[in-house]
């Protein structure tokens, strides 16, 4: 995606910016070949190569090993909806850099909202200071590494107004109320975001990305007598304006009032441990709580993890096949660059069944003297890159969903999820269940909701022991926390078992 | 930017926007100065320097509302971003219930000092944070054996935000904090616990420097052979610095939104007993050095003093002027300040000895209660008490409940309140609660 409006920096969103060409501030006089389309992101944030050139070298100037500079211009939009109207609005810009030293595995870090070359170069002497010797770094020829393209999109939020936006969120409204005479509220909102990145280290590494986000959703809320109870559905992609149609509309509609509708006679299963079906779909973030954060190299490298020392090992059976995967089209999760400038990949973690990668950031990849997976993610410029999680999920298995089921005497099913968390180093993780149902003699039963289970990673792992063939990315909101940093994520499963989770629920 | 500067960037922004089609505007801009190191293996692990600084603006336009921010702080860039802002909130729908609050009900000056900001901020030398620490990580490198990872952290950061509104308010407000947080894994056959411990203050001079390093390896060995035990039905005692997870949902459940947008459990409860009568809470703005202490709101409503519970019967919800105009009710600020809880007389170790068989919960893991029920399903870590004393550590358990319930079941209050948050919780004991387990 190029970029080739200066005057983009300024707007807000909020109303497409008009087809205004300024000439660029700075002519990018280049010491080497660049393409047209690095040379936009260049005039995008108003630096020339001498000047990232400069700072990278000020970065290096105590004896760091190496430094990376991170320029990001984010423009966040939303649109809101209650009491049957489009009814507000919200927008963010964000524009900074990031400047970052390593010396070994210690790293210095500072930022700056401004990008003048006085207040990078302070940035750059802060983050200097990791090291305390004096050297002299000359910039070697800079070498533009052209990102991959995982999202392809056709109308870029950029250039839509409110106005077109609008309806949409007042349809998935009127939709709502139609479908349920016990709806008595709705919620709705549009969120769309783009990203404009630029990437350059002490390598010469020049890189750069176009990141458009959208997520749209509905909250339903019914009341049936005194009762009243809500259910959400949402989606989430890196696609343009053009993902927005009816069939989305029905797709969200349908889902947020059927999984309202079941809560109404949901009860609390019966406490304790039990065998778990997870649905196909959302229920990946059983792979995201149990296994993938414990497979992110930071907490290895540091031997905080409960799966440190594993690499190679048999962890799980032979038939599962876990995977991190940053390049799915228009996935939530997917990136064409990471943000340590290096390729995307699918990640095996788990290869039948044996464990295959960590998921690697910088320095993690050289500790274990391995490749990078792609997996350094950052929140913005103001957060140092970590090992982080792309598109989590895990390959179909050979049973049927009812083979499942069937295997199960008394257990509960589970398929739609709100959050969920893990304890790095004791391996224990939890997800919150919003609704699901009983197993009894292999059928489904009573509605049950609002319920947490918790397992232990490595064991949970161990007791996947039957897996379908209906393996299903879930596209909702998925959003990662770690270390006070956000990134959007995704996850999908296949309708596994787990022999055995302990199920939140009464005790008789 | 200088306080004088942020006023007169703001003023001008608000005169932009109501010279370009708006009818009122409210401009806030704040800045944050913020600082951390962190260390491991003897080493400086990360060090990290921040200055930011962001302008908001709330547009209120032909009847239409809309909310913006953005760290480009040129004029220029300011000028484009408004015009189009308020371009952007001509296309939405009316909102009759928006509108700036009624001036009579702002903060006019004249409050006390709450003493929320060290004057000598800027003066703590960079080397002293970094020998903090270390200091920190040499309580615990070498003390026991199965010790795997240990890292310390050292953070500060100074908050000062001005605001205006075109209908006459303008105010400031400036805090700081410090804080060191130690963290340490040790070895547990194949489990590794991990455990933290923290101490934070306003006045870097107040700030607890010792024993942070001991507190957190001390933590993560008492976990060392943790294992779920039988589910059941049985008291438990909330350590105070965790009791926020569980009456967070209580508190949410008061907001205007909430109500209004029926995602409450406590809708139309205004003066009845809802609750325990050993609960009685207070919410106190204008404690000296308290976390939470403010003289106004996010809108600029004067604060008050006020009980939200009184002997269980709550006594008030939290409005702001938009949900207070939808629901008929006096706004009296959104949000809470300091939350103070009438405590018992015993304190941690003194609830654990009145109890013959329960569980002390140390610490959360998931979970989620939700809004509109109160029911409530969360992953528990701790110990288990059996005849006043604590004879093993458990995890891998939930407590799954309603919030309505749990809050009438309270066996008594601790004296223990925790002081490093803004919610100055005790440790509570609370009867009959749903463990499950093995």
């Amino acid at each position: 995606m190029e970029v080739n409006r200066r005057n983009f920096i300024k707007t807000s969103g909020m109303v497409a910016a008009g087809a205004v060409i300024l000439p660029p501030f700075v002519q990018s006089c280049q010491n080497a070949q660049i393409s047209n389309t690095v040379k936009s992101y260049l005039d995008h944030f108003e630096v020339s190569t001498e000047m990232l050139q400069k700072v990278i070298a000020e970065a290096m100037s105590k004896g760091g090993d190496y430094a990376d500079l991170f320029f990001e211009h984010k423009i966040s939009n939303n649109l809101g909806l209650e009491d049957g109207k489009v009814n507000r609005a919200y927008s963010n810009v964000d524009f900074g850099v990031g400047i970052r030293v390593l010396k070994g595995d210690q790293t210095g870090f500072a930022y700056s909202e401004n990008i003048t070359l006085d207040d990078m170069l302070n940035a750059a002497k802060m983050a200097a200071n990791i090291a305390n010797s004096n050297a002299s770094f000359n910039a070697g020829a800079v070498n533009e590494k052209m990102p991959a393209n995982y999202y392809n999109i056709s109308k870029k939020w950029s250039d839509v107004s409110v106005k077109d936006k609008v309806p949409f969120v007042q349809k998935i409204n009127d939709k709502v109320f139609a479908m349920d005479e016990k709806v008595i509220k709705v919620n709705a909102f549009l969120n769309d975001e783009t990203s404009y990145t630029l990437f350059y280290n002490s390598d010469g590494r020049l890189t750069y990305d176009y990141l458009p986000m959208v997520s749209f959703g509905v909250i339903c809320i019914m009341q049936k007598d005194k009762q009243i109870e809500n259910a959400y559905s949402a989606r989430s992609f890196r696609k343009g304006f053009e993902w927005l149609d009816e069939s989305v509309i029905d797709e969200l509609s349908n889902e947020a009032v059927s999984r309202t509708n079941i809560l109404f006679e949901a009860t609390k299963p019966k406490a304790g441990e039990m065998p778990v079906v997870m649905g196909a779909g959302g229920s990946g973030i059983l792979l995201h709580e149990a296994i993938g954060h414990t497979f992110e190299a930071d907490f290895n490298r540091k031997g905080t993890s409960i799966f440190s020392d594993k690499m190679g090992k048999k962890v799980a059976e032979s038939f599962i096949n876990i995977i991190d995967d940053g390049t799915l089209e228009g996935n939530r999760g997917s990136i064409n660059i990471d943000d340590e400038g290096n390729d995307v990949q699918k990640t095996y973690m788990v290869k039948d069944g044996v464990l295959n990668s960590y998921l690697h950031d910088k320095i993690s990849a050289k500790y274990y003297g391995v490749d990078p997976t792609g997996n350094g993610r950052r929140e913005s410029f103001r957060f140092i890159p970590l090992p982080r999680m792309r598109a989590t999920y895990m390959e179909a298995g050979q049973s049927s969903k009812d083979d499942i089921i069937s295997n199960v005497d008394y257990g509960v099913y589970v398929d739609n999820f709100s959050n969920g968390q893990v304890q790095i180093g004791a391996g224990d993780f939890t997800f919150f269940v919003k609704s699901g149902y009983l197993i009894e003699k292999g059928k489904l039963t009573q509605p049950i909701k609002d319920i947490n289970i918790i397992g232990n990673g490595p064991q949970a792992l161990a007791d996947i022991s039957m897996a379908a063939n209906d393996y299903l990315m879930d596209n909702g909101t998925w959003t990662c926390g770690k270390g006070g940093q956000s990134v959007p994520v995704t996850c999908g499963l296949p309708t596994v078992l787990v022999k055995k989770l302990t199920v939140g629920g009464t005790n008789a | 930017m200088t306080k004088e500067e942020k006023y007169s960037l703001a003023k001008w922004a608000m005169n932009h926007a109501l010279e370009n089609g708006a009818q009122q505007a409210s401009v806030s801009i704040s800045n944050n100065q913020s600082s951390s190191v962190d260390v491991r293996d003897e080493k400086i692990d990360k060090l990290e320097q921040a200055i930011q600084s962001g302008l908001t603006i709330r547009l209120f336009v032909d009847g239409k509302y809309s909310a913006h921010s953005t760290n480009r702080m040129k004029k220029e860039d300011l000028s484009h971003f408004i015009n189009e802002a308020i371009e952007g909130t001509k296309y939405l729908s009316e909102d009759k219930f928006r509108s700036l609050p009624e001036p009579e009900l702002y903060y006019k000056g004249g409050g006390k000092p709450l003493n929320t900001l060290d004057p000598n901020f800027s003066k703590v030398d960079p080397q002293e944070k970094i020998d903090l620490a270390f200091a920190m990580e040499k309580e615990v490198l070498g003390a026991d054996e199965r010790i795997i990872s240990v890292s310390a952290s050292y953070y500060d950061g100074l908050n000062e935000r001005v605001m205006v509104t075109s209908n006459g308010f303008e105010g400031d407000s400036s805090n700081s904090y410090f804080g060191l947080n130690a963290s340490v894994s040790v070895k547990s056959d194949d489990a590794r616990p991990e455990s933290y411990w923290g101490e934070s203050a306003i006045f870097f001079d107040k700030l607890k420097k010792d024993g942070i390093g001991k507190m957190a390896l001390k933590r993560a060995i008492d976990k060392i052979g943790q294992d779920k035990i039988e589910s059941g039905k049985m008291p438990m005692i909330v350590e105070n610095r965790q009791v926020g997870r569980i009456f967070g949902p209580l508190i949410s459940a008061l907001s205007g939104s909430a109500i209004q947008q029926k995602n409450s459990f406590l809708i139309d409860k205004l003066g009845k007993k809802v609750v325990s009568e050993k609960l009685t809470l207070t919410d106190d703005p204008f404690i000296p050095g308290g976390r939470g202490s403010r003289l106004f709101d996010g809108e600029g409503l004067a604060t008050k003093k006020r009980v939200v519970f009184n002997k269980g019967v709550l006594e008030t919800y939290y409005i702001d002027t938009y949900y207070g105009k939808k629901l008929e009710m006096q706004p009296n600020g959104g949000g809470t300040t300091n939350l103070v809880f009438e405590t018992g007389d015993k304190d941690v170790n003194g609830l654990i000895a009145s109890v013959k068989k329960g569980i002390l919960v140390t610490g959360f893991n998931g979970g989620n209660s939700n809004g509109t029920t109160g029911d409530f399903s969360y992953g528990i870590e701790g110990f288990l008490i059996e005849n006043g004393k604590i004879t093993k550590p458990v995890s891998e358990m939930n407590i799954t409940g309603n919030m309505l319930d749990l809050w009438s079941n309270i066996g008594a209050f601790g004296n223990d309140i925790n002081e490093s948050s803004s919610w100055m919780t005790p440790s509570i004991l609370f009867e009959g609660v749903d463990f499950s387990g093995m």
